[in-house]
Order: C-alpha cells, then structure tokens, then sequence
C-alpha cells in the first residue's frame, strides 16, 4: 500500500479523567491535502502532538508509509519525515531566518560550514517551493505570514514529506492565507503530504482532497470533500443542525454611549497606529471595525479600554470623558460599565496558569461578592465559576482545571463569560472567534446579538469579515490608522476588500 | 500544545524529582570528596550524624533552618509578583537594627515576652524599609530591583560597619558589637520541643523563632493563595500584561512586595541575635540572605517546599561544620562546593531529569491518572 502516507490505528490517549483521543483511526493518501475538523476540545491538537512525538498514546499504533514507527520524541517523527508547523511558531526571534532553520539540524561541528552548506540548500528549497524569505532577516522582524514560511521552510530543511499544519490561517490576514494555500498546492503538486487543521469550512472546502471530522474525542467521519458541503461537515462536528447564518432583527440605536474624538494613539516604537478616528457607538446597536491586521484596530480598543495612552484626543463614556491621554484605570473603567474581551486571550485575557475560577475573576476581583474583607472568598469564586460553565458550555466543566489545559475555544468561552455576564452598557470585543468551532461560534454570535438586544453597546473587531458584515449594524473600515469609510452591513465585500486595502479611502478622503 | 514535557502528578513534580535532584547531586559531592583520596561513605556519615546524631546537633540543624525558612519565605514572596529579590542579605542585615533598639531600650526592665514582639515589628519595619527604596525605584523609575537590592547590600554593610563601631558600640569596648542584652533580650530555647522526642538541646541556641518562622510560613501560604494582594501578585508574575488589562496597580504592587519581602528577611535578624549572640555583631547575616534564594528555587517559593529545603540546608550547615572538623582534608571550602552542587541540581538544572520522568509516566503512565491539579 504504497499510496498511503499515514496510517493511525486505535490511538487512545487520556489526560488524567479527560479521554482526549478515542480509538482513532486515520488514514491519509500520498499527495493529498487531509483536512481534521472538529469542536473545540475534539482532541485534534493532541492527535497531532502523537503523531508529532509530543505525547505519546495510551494505545494504538502509528505507520509511515506501512511501516510501523514509535514516535518517541519530535525528532523520530523527523527521522520518519514528518514535520509540523505550530499554531505558536517556535522560532527564536533574534535569529535570523538562516539561523532558525539550521537550528538543531546543523550537520557539521564547524559553524562556519554548516552555514554556507544551510545557505545553499535554503536557496534551493526557496526556488523549488517559490517560498522567498530573505534569509538574514531577523524574525522579529518578518510578519506573521513570513514566520510561518520560515516554519515550513525548517520543516522542509529536514527533509520532511509529511507535513502537519495545526490551525495556519487563524493568525493570517486573508491575502496571507491566500498565499499559503498556494504554498499548500504547491508542495502537494510536489508530491509531499499535508495535514490541515482548521476551524474554517470555506478553507476545508477550497483546499482538501479529503476531510476528517472529530467529535469529543472520536473521529467520526470521513468524506471525500468534493462529495460533502459546508452544511454537513457542521453537522458532522457538532452533533446537530448549525445554524451558519446568523439571525438577527433590526437594530434600535438610542443614546451615544462611547464617543470617541480625534483620538490618535502611537505605538512604543512612536509610530502613529491610531490617527485622528471619530466615531460613536449607541445602544442597543453594534457596530464593526472592520481592516487588515495591524491597521490600528488593536491599538484604539487598547487604548479605549485605558490599557494603552493615547497622545492626543477625547473618549466619553456614557458622556463622561475617560482619560486616555493620562491614567485611565481599566478597573475603573469596569465599574463604570466598560467590559473589553481583548484579542490576545493569551496574553492578556487569561492567566494561562492560574485554574477556570481564578480567570473568571480577573479585572473583578474588587468585586465585593468575590471577598471577605482582603480574604478571597473562594467558596464564592467556585459556585460563581460553575455557573458560567453551565450557561456557556465550557468543556471540561472542572473550575479547578488549569486555564493553559483548555482547548483554544474553551478558553475564548471563559473570557467571554466574564466580560458578558456583568451586563456591561459597553462590551468592546476584539477578534471573538479566532480559534473558535462553528457551533461555539453560532453561541457567542448569538450572545453577541442578546447583548444588542437588551440595549448594550458593543464595538466589533475582527479580521474576518464574514463575522463583520453577519454581525454588525455598522461598519467602519480601518486603513493605515484611519477611518477610511462607513458603510452598510449590505455593503458588498468586494467594496468593503477596496476599502479595507486602502484604495476607495485614498479616492473618497481626496475628495 | 507548546509544552514538550507530559505533565507529572503532584507528587512526582513536588516529591520525586527535587529528590532525584538532590541524590544525584550527593552523587556527584561523593565524588568530589573521593577526588582529594577522601571515603564518601564516612563523609555522608559525619554530615548525617553532624545534622541529626544528638539532640544538640538536631538542635543546631533547625536553628540554622530557621534563619533560612526567613530569607527563603523573602525570595519567595517577591518571585510570586515577577519581582527578584537579592537583597535579602542587606535586608536582614538592617533588620537587625529594630531587634538591637528594642533590646537595647527594654531588655533591663522588661521580659523577652514584651521585648520579642517590639523586636518583631522593628526587625520587620527596617528590613521593610530598606526594601522600599529598591522597590519604589522599580516602580517610578524603572531600575531593576535586581541591581539596586544589590547596590543596596553594600550600602547596607557599610552603614552597618558604621553604626556598629560609632554608634551602637558600648563605649570602651574594642569589639564592633552593640554589649550583651539582659534577660529581656534573650529568647526561650524550645528545649521542651525537643525533650517531647525525648532529646536534649545542650548547646544549641534552637529558640522561639523557629515557631515564629513556622507561623510566617503559613502567613505566607495564606497571602500568596489566599488574599486579595495574592492573587493580584500572581497574575503580575504570571503574565504582567495581563494584570495591566486587569486594572492592577504594578507600581503599587511592587513596592508592596519588595516591602513584604525584606519584612521577611529582617526577622531573621531575630534568630541570630536574640536567639544565640544576645548582640548585634558585626556580619551576622552570614550569607543566609543568598542561602535563601537557593532555599525558595528548590522549594519551588511554596512554603511547604520552603521549610523541608530550609531545614536540608540547615543539615547542609550543620553536619558540614561536623565533616570539616572530623576529616580535616575536607576543608570548609568543601563543603561550600557540596552545598553549591546542591543549589546546581535542585535549582538550577531542574529540568534535566524531567524529560526522563516524563517518559516513564508516559510509558506507566495508564497506571497513575493525571489528578487535575490546583493552581497552588
Ligand atoms: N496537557 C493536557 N492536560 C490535560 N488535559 C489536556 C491537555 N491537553 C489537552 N487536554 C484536553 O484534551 C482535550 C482535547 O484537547 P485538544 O487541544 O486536542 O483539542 P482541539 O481539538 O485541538 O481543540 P481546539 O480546536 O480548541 O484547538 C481537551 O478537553 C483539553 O482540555
Ligand atoms: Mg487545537
């Protein structure tokens, strides 16, 4: 069976009481794009660190290329010719390109060879895979899409033919995601293997011979991706039907809740991110900030919420100024109805290492309810905990789990659930579903749409703009730091594309 | 799944490996000691019989212990805010100043049950103190606590030199040393502690704040994962990020910490002064202020891990003081290499046995489920 590049054969894997990996079976062909998708906590991230040698399984077996293998360490699975691209790139940012992709893999004691023989080699693999990055630039330095090349370069660098892409797209801009995807062609048109994590449907459609599905632990389904839609493949995942489009009625905007005015807010390095944006949000109405990654979107929710100052400009909150320019205090900015699920829930959101309950406190714990004088009341901090696990679902329903041991989307539930449950009169979100499944997705739009409708205000920010134009009752585009336009949730996404690339903006502030 | 190494169960991760460690650095001492034509077998010998053999030398054991159970509860409390500090020494030092003006002002007319608490709160207050100015540094200007708690050991031993021999000197008297307190200016021994376990103390100057190093022990596991100030500690230390999010104020925190830590350390003061010297002399910090750093790394800054490494540490002391007088080709300095080896293997390489331990669980690993484990 020499068509076969990957064969797993009831793989079990337990964490402690969460069995993550069910009696797996998988079976990838040669040459092919394999998509795995599945909810949150299906357990797919564990059954590539298995076959990847970061875990090893309770039970079962791995072949490569029909050959049974024990993948005791990564480097194994680098000797069997399997490599992998993580979610959080594991480069060393003050190396250079070169220096990253040599790192472990140097084939000579002598530096000084080895980095001419890497040299050589890395031009060859750039050629082939039309992969360019410049090799002495330095990580840091490179954006997110050419750090993930330089992952894919060090994968290939060492001679992998099977290669595991854990969740690429979810840090990608779209037109970096494009580019990926005809990397992924490529290699695939070279002959080499991919596995394709993803919580995207559209991307499994678009790039997969075939698909896997994944569900609380057992792979479910398989299906040859020109045979299933977008519509099953939810279904499959999920349990039930999904609903993809989300529901909602018209808006009722009422009064001006945040005003934000001539607000400009520079970066540590003095850049300008933020230039001179006006805008207000009402009740009862939510409106999108839609743009590319790094156009300013971070930075104004930043400083909104009095974790960034602002050098110039004024924000009112339910008409009173917040002081943006000064010392905003986030916890002050909280009682006074403030909420702000930041975009980065790793580091800022959550404490990866404290456990469930400690995170639902976070930024709440003056809160009277949670103390006994400067005492933790934790008996009180336990019971609140259960019940936001119970009301937003959130897997494996154990308060004292450490937050870094739940699933991407578990996590995003637990900030949620915090930032939500406070009726805050404004709720300002920044990329809610990055990481999350469909059905997760269809709860926190749902929630997102209940907030509105009980008369919050909530200010949108997402890279994605399906989720801009299926949740807003406004959007405005952000281009290089400004406001470059105002449109309609109608607005076509051909429009919204020029304006968030910054050539309609040119055109319309010129006039 | 950034995390290369599988989780352990608590007691592996808390009891198994910090004993690997420490074996295998007695291991690697054994062979120092064979390398200058020394048995190994005799050296464990004396250190174990030095540290436990008698009651007095138990007694020595757990008075050293305490000194370190204060300046490792120190380290630990800043580390827990992201803060290091290694001033503990200069700390210590300085606290010594409130025991000696309690004692000095009351120990003729009043007893140690009177005098001991004043001592508390002076030693505490100036070992406070004299973290502050590192700790408000930090805060308002930016100067790693670091450098200035170093900076400020020095400060701290030259002041000291200064007070010693101009100010708190007995006139007359040639010795830098403040004079010898009265009764009210010494503490009890706990020879009724021992003499439960049906030993005798003798010598040893094995006193009251060892219980009072206990109790601070617990204070600290109740500050740490109890409190308010803890948590917001933790989170600074976790991910500072996201204690800005949160609203937490870090320059306060911080200078809170640094206050709370070097309180920490100068109660040690009590233990060397009013519990064995019954003066302030000169360089009475010994070192213990350093000690406790490598006591807070391999008790992982958990009290419970503090105390059992306070007390290796004070058997380290001990029964090493017993090696260099019992086997006189083993010098002192010696033994400062067995104890460098052993803050090496319990401190420093941490990890090297892990990956190893790791996989044995994972290959057993069916056998002991993960218990879901608490942030504690
Ligand atoms: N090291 C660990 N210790 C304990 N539990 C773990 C550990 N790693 C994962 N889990 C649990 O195993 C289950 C599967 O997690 P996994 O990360 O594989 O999910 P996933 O399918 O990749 O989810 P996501 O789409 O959110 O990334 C989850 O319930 C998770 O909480
Ligand atoms: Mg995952």
């Amino acid at each position: 069976m020499s068509d076969i590049a990957i064969e797993l054969r009831g793989i079990d894997k337990s964490f402690g009481l969460v069995h993550a990996n069910k009696d797996i079976n998988l079976t990838v062909r040669k040459g092919t794009i394999h998509g795995i998708i599945g909810e949150n906590g299906a357990g797919k991230s564990t059954l590539m660190s298995i076959l990847y040698g970061f875990y090893q399984a309770d039970s079962g077996d791995i072949l490569v290329g029909g050959n049974k293998v024990t993948i005791k360490d990564p480097n194994a699975a680098i000797s069997s010719g399997i490599g992998m691209v993580h979610q959080h790139f594991m480069l060393v940012e003050n190396f250079t390109v070169l220096e990253n992709v040599m790192l472990g893999a140097e084939d000579s004691q002598i530096l000084n060879t080895s980095i001419s023989k890497a040299r050589v080699e890395l031009k060859r693999l750039e050629k082939e895979y039309a992969l360019e990055v410049n090799p002495d630039a330095l990580i840091e330095e490179l954006p997110v899409g050419l750090q993930q090349r330089v992952e894919i370069l060090k994968a290939l660098y060492r001679k992998a033919d099977i290669l595991i892409l854990d969740e690429p797209t979810g840090v990608l801009t779209p037109p970096e995601a494009d580019h990926l995807f005809r990397i992924l062609g490529q290699l695939k048109d070279q002959g080499k293997t991919i596995i394709f994590i993803t919580h995207k449907l559209r991307e499994i459609m678009a790039i997969t011979d075939e698909v896997s599905v994944m569900r609380r632990g057992e792979m479910v389904a398989t299906r040859k991706t020109k045979d299933t839609s977008v519509e099953e493949l939810a279904e499959l995942m999920v349990g039930r039907r999904v609903l993809l489009r989300v529901d909602k009625g018209e808006a009722n905007p009422g009064a001006v809740k945040l005003a934000v005015e001539n607000l400009t807010v520079r970066d540590s390095r003095g850049v300008t991110m933020v230039d001179n944006v006006s805008f207000n949000l009402r009740a009862g109405e939510i409106v999108g900030i839609a743009g590319v990654a790094g156009n300013g979107q971070s930075e104004l929710l930043e400083a909104i919420s009095g974790i960034r100052r602002a050098v110039s400009g004024t924000v009112l909150l339910n008409g009173k100024p917040i002081d943006v320019t000064g010392h905003a205090d986030p916890g002050d900015l909280r009682n006074r109805g403030l909420a702000h699920v930041p975009e980065d829930r790793h580091h800022v959101g959550l404490v990866l290492k404290f456990d469930e309950a400690e995170n639902g406190i976070l930024g709440y714990h003056n809160d009277k309810r949670y103390l006994n004088g400067v005492f933790l009341d934790t008996k009180a901090i336990q019971v609140d905990a259960e019940e936001k696990i119970k009301k937003y679902d959130i897997r494996p329903p154990n308060p004292r789990l450490k937050t870094a041991n739940f699933s991407g989307g578990n996590q995003q539930k637990i900030v949620l659930a915090r930032e939500m449950e406070r009726g805050p009169d404004v709720l300002i979100i920044g990329q809610p579903t990055r990481g999350v499944d469909v059905g997760a997705i269809e709860f926190i739009h749902k929630r997102i749409i209940e907030m509105r409708d009980q008369g919050k205000a909530v200010l949108l920010v997402s890279v994605e703009l399906d989720e801009i134009r299926a949740l807003s009752d406004r959007i405005i585009v952000m281009f290089a730091g400004r406001v470059v336009g105002e449109r309609d949730p109608d607005a076509t996404e051909g429009e919204l594309g020029l304006l968030m690339a910054g050539v309609e903006g040119r055109k319309e502030a010129a006039e | 799944m950034s995390n290369p190494y599988a989780k352990l169960p608590a007691w592996a991760e808390y009891g198994l490996i910090p004993l690997v460690n420490l074996i295998v650095a007695f291991l690697v001492a054994g062979l120092v000691v064979l390398l200058v034509g020394e048995n190994p077998l005799k050296a464990a010998y004396h250190m174990i019989n030095g540290a436990f053999g008698r009651g007095e030398y138990i007694g020595f054991t757990l008075y050293y212990a305490t000194t370190f159970i204060f300046t490792g509860l120190s380290v630990a409390v800043a580390f827990h805010a992201g803060l290091f500090n290694i001033g503990g020494e200069g700390q210590a030092y300085i606290g010594g100043i409130g025991v000696a003006l309690a004692c000095l002002w009351l120990d003729k007319t009043m007893p140690w049950f009177v005098v001991f608490p004043l001592a508390i709160v002076g030693s505490a207050a100036f070992g406070a103190l004299w973290a502050f100015l590192p700790g408000w540094l930090q805060a308002k200007r930016g100067s790693h606590v670091v450098i200035t708690t170093i900076m400020f050991n020095f400060i701290a031993s030259s002041l000291m030199v200064y007070l010693l021999t101009r100010v708190l000197k007995p006139l007359g008297s040639m010795a830098p040393q403040t004079r010898t307190f009265e009764a009210g200016g010494q503490l009890p021994k706990l020879d009724w502690l021992l003499s439960i376990f049906g030993l005798d103390v003798g010598n040893a100057p094995f006193n009251v704040s060892f219980l009072l190093a206990l109790l601070a022990a617990f204070g600290v596991w109740v500050l740490i994962w109890r409190t308010k100030l803890g948590y917001e500690m933790r989170t600074m230390g976790f991910t500072p990020s996201a204690a800005r999010y949160a609203g937490m104020k870090e320059a306060r925190i911080t200078v809170i910490v640094m206050m709370i830590s070097g309180g920490l350390a100068g109660l040690m003061a009590l233990n060397p002064i009013m519990g064995e010297q019954f003066r302030m002399q000169l360089d009475f910090v010994q070192g213990a202020g350093f000690v406790g750093i490598a006591v807070a790394l391999m008790g992982r800054s958990h009290p419970a891990g503090i105390i059992p490494a306070a007390i290796l540490f004070g058997m380290l002391y001990q029964g090493g003081a017993e090696i260099a007088f019992e086997m006189p080709s083993i010098s002192r300095d010696m033994i400062v290499i067995i104890q460098g080896l052993v803050i090496l293997f319990a401190g420093a390489l941490e990890n090297m046995f892990r990956p190893a331990i790791g996989r044995g669980f994972a290959t057993f690993g069916r056998r002991f489920p993960v218990a879901a484990q608490r942030g504690a």
